[in-house]
């Protein structure tokens, strides 16, 4: 017990000496988790349209002007050919073509058909997907007024019609926040975590002072417990800070047990670190150590889920996830941050993180050699 | 000249004897692209869904194999009671359900009118909004082919095309955003280390007493970086028309030329971070937790920039990938030539100058 205590004092001695990474260590989080989760925003508003209208009729005007005050879209541009429009959108001014053609108002009165194109900037297919969706309905939204003005209303509804609703669980507001920043916040603490593990045995090693520590009588565990504490602590501060910055920002409280996603972090925290401490022990060097941080920290980040839903990865993505520690957290804190989960909801992730601890820091304790 | 090749040649047997940090550098960016090129797409696939179905007739029945057909769902069949759901959501089983009412097909033809509730888990209010859009074009679909027989008077016919992504494939924005970001991150990861490593261990003195000018000094340093990540340029090239089949409509040497550029800027991001760090650790908290979430979620690889708050879009100026990105774009899947592209390769050849000026203040020669 007396040597863990001399090891913690130590390290937190070193910690303590280097203000500006200490500064660091809390600024970077904390400032990036007020601004980052602002920009995530994919409720496709302002899509900025170019107009073709060969037939300036009434009707066409009618259509333009149903697209512009609907809200998702914004007349970037009018263009009197569908070329021109083209170009419109290849210098990245207008994103969606409506084209009307001549005669469009005389064919849907005359020969009750009538044509109308649009055209998409798909580069990013789910944006496309979204404006091709709300001009779908715009169009058929304008159709049913025609209708309305030209048959009598008895007989419009002749036809079987679905009637859907839908509704939005657990975010009716589709707030994006709640979803964001649980997720960015884990990102953080996982960085944070991992980078500062992974270079500090390795450090050790490359100064030399590592062989001081092996010739000591300090047991392989005891040297792994005095690296994790300390780092365990900054890490729960840096959560707490995070939680802090959460709800006074941007007001969420998890829903589910406030307690329950503190001990879950917690435990997290002790298995990124073990990854961490792990990773360091494997490295020659520090900088070794960072590219193969980097590398880690990169899948876990973009396979987390939060930036694509996992659902829609293919099955050997899916199953890289579930040794991702980094998804469980994101998955965990929303489901405490929106759908009020209890305990039992989440025991099989409970399960999962301790095991990731117990491996990690095992696998850190194996692979640290008294010996060089 | 020449002792500037004696320089670098030192500087590259220290990448070469490092062949872990050297097989992570060349490797790392290869799978990366695979990866991210690969599972990184939100076009909607599998998706569990519960089915509520109240009527059981041959109406829902056929729209229920309708939507077991479309491949973008998996109908979770152990589910069939409103408090089922209920739980399969909290768990996150499901993200989708669909409800059809008592009676479908009766009131649907003889009322002319039914009703169909959609519930989505909108933790993820994005994914909700595309679910509950497929799940009603399907649904209108079915409608349609109910109505084809009698036809209505006054119909738009709407045609829809797709630009220059016809399929809707994901590598469209995941390979210029995986490039924007491996490329800034990678090279300003590298110099920076590289430098600072020298510092932390005092032999940053020793080369710095050398005739050689401290200029040449960290020059000798980049070049051997700025190699490897042109071989990393390559391989992403190579590897994203061969396996992700995404064309390079414009011209070839355009792209590597502005990619040269973005590379030089990144290269001197690591200069100036090296100028103002004394440790590895402290250069690497800057170029991993600073850089990494920001150019992820700024540059508009994640998410449009459009959509952003004014304050947002302002700040997302200064993330050198944002304007990789839409050059890559442009270049790559437009097929623009130089003239839709010079005010980002202006950009981002101000910002290079910008790093390198504050770099040269910084700079001591003494350390």
């Amino acid at each position: 017990m007396r040597i863990l205590y001399f090891l913690l004092r130590k390290e937190f001695l070193q910690i303590f000496r280097n203000k500006l990474i200490l500064r660091m260590i809390f600024i970077m989080p904390v400032l990036q988790l007020i601004i980052l989760p602002n920009a995530a925003n994919y409720e496709v508003k302002n899509i900025t349209l170019s107009v073709v209208d060969h037939d300036h009729s009434e009707y066409s005007k009618k259509l333009i002007n149903k697209f512009t005050s609907s809200g998702y879209f914004k007349l970037a541009n009018i263009s009197d050919s569908y070329e021109k429009a083209l170009e419109i959108v290849e210098k990245d001014v207008a994103d969606l073509i409506v084209e009307i053609p001549s005669g469009f108002e005389r064919d849907l009165i005359r020969e009750n058909e009538t044509k109308l194109m649009i055209a998409a900037n798909a580069i990013s297919g789910q944006t496309a997907g979204l404006a091709v969706s709300y001009s779908n309905s715009i169009v058929r939204e304008f159709n049913n007024e025609v209708r309305v003005e030209w048959i009598q209303l008895p007989r419009i509804n002749q036809q079987p019609t679905i009637e859907i609703t839908n509704s939005n669980w657990f975010n009716p507001r589709m707030n994006y926040k709640y979803f964001i920043v649980p997720g960015v916040l884990a990102l953080l603490v996982t960085l944070v975590g991992y980078i500062l593990t992974s270079l500090n045995i390795v450090k050790e090693k490359e100064s030399g002072t590592i062989e001081q520590l092996n010739v000591t009588p300090i047991k392989k565990y005891q040297f792994i417990l005095g690296k994790l504490i300390p780092f365990w602590i900054l890490g729960l501060v840096v959560l707490s800070l995070g939680f802090l910055v959460s709800f006074i920002i941007y007001g969420i409280f998890p829903e589910g047990s406030f307690l329950l996603g503190y001990l879950f972090a917690a435990i997290y925290l002790i298995a990124i670190l073990g990854f961490g401490l792990f990773t360091s022990t494997f490295a020659e060097t520090q900088q070794q150590a960072m590219f193969i941080a980097y590398f880690f920290m990169m899948i876990f980040v973009l396979l987390g889920g939060l930036f694509a839903p996992i659902e829609n990865m293919p099955d050997w993505a899916r199953y890289l996830t579930y040794i991702n520690p980094v998804s469980y957290l994101i998955e965990v804190m929303r489901m405490l941050v929106l759908k009020g989960s209890g305990f039992w909801d989440l025991l099989n992730h409970f399960i999962v993180v301790i095991v990731f601890a117990v491996v990690f820091n095992g696998l850190a304790i194996l692979n640290y050699k008294k010996t060089t | 000249m020449k002792q500037l090749l004696t320089f670098i040649k030192k500087e590259f047997r220290h990448i070469l004897r490092d062949t872990r940090s050297l097989l992570v550098l060349l490797g790392l960016p290869i799978v990366q692209l695979l990866i991210f090129g690969f599972a990184i797409t939100n076009e909607v696939r599998n998706t569990s869904i519960a089915i509520l179905d109240n009527s059981k007739d041959e109406v829902t029945q056929n729209i229920i194999t309708k939507i077991e057909s479309s491949q973008y769902f998996d109908i979770d069949r152990t589910i069939s009671t409103s408090d089922q759901i209920e739980k399969a959501f909290k768990t996150g089983k499901i993200k989708v359900a669909i409800v059809f009412q008592q009676n479908f097909q009766e009131e649907l033809l003889h009322l002319n009118k039914a009703q169909v509730q959609i519930l989505a888990d909108a933790t993820d209010p994005n994914q909700a909004t595309t679910l509950t859009n497929y799940l009603s074009s399907i649904l209108m679909d079915y409608q349609t082919e109910l109505n084809q027989q009698n036809k209505l008077p006054f119909t738009i016919n709407t045609e829809m095309r797709m630009l220059y992504n016809p399929q809707l494939k994901g590598a469209y924005t995941s390979v210029p955003g995986v490039m924007g970001m491996i490329l800034l991150l990678i090279s300003t990861m590298m110099t920076s280390i590289a430098i600072v490593k020298e510092k932390e261990f005092g032999t940053m003195e020793i080369l710095l007493v050398s005739p050689m000018k401290p200029w040449l000094v960290v020059l000798s340093k980049v070049i051997p970086y700025f190699i490897i990540s042109m071989i990393n340029v390559a391989s992403i090239l190579i590897l994203s028309v061969l396996v992700l089949e995404l064309p390079i409509q414009g011209s070839l040497l355009l792209l590597i030329g502005i990619t040269t550029l973005y590379l030089l800027c990144a290269l001197s991001l690591g200069i100036l971070i090296s100028t103002v760090t004394n440790s590895q650790l402290a250069a690497m908290l800057i170029s991993l937790l600073g850089l990494m979430l920001p150019v992820v979620m700024l540059s508009g690889y994640a998410f449009p920039i459009a959509n952003m708050p004014t304050v947002l879009q302002i700040i997302s100026n200064i993330v050198p990938a944002k304007w990789y990105i839409i050059m890559v774009k442009g270049v790559m899947i437009k097929g623009v030539g130089i003239a839709g592209i010079w005010k980002e390769s202006l950009v981002i050849l101000g910002m290079t100058f910008f790093f390198l000026l504050v770099s040269v203040k910084r700079f001591k020669v003494r350390l």
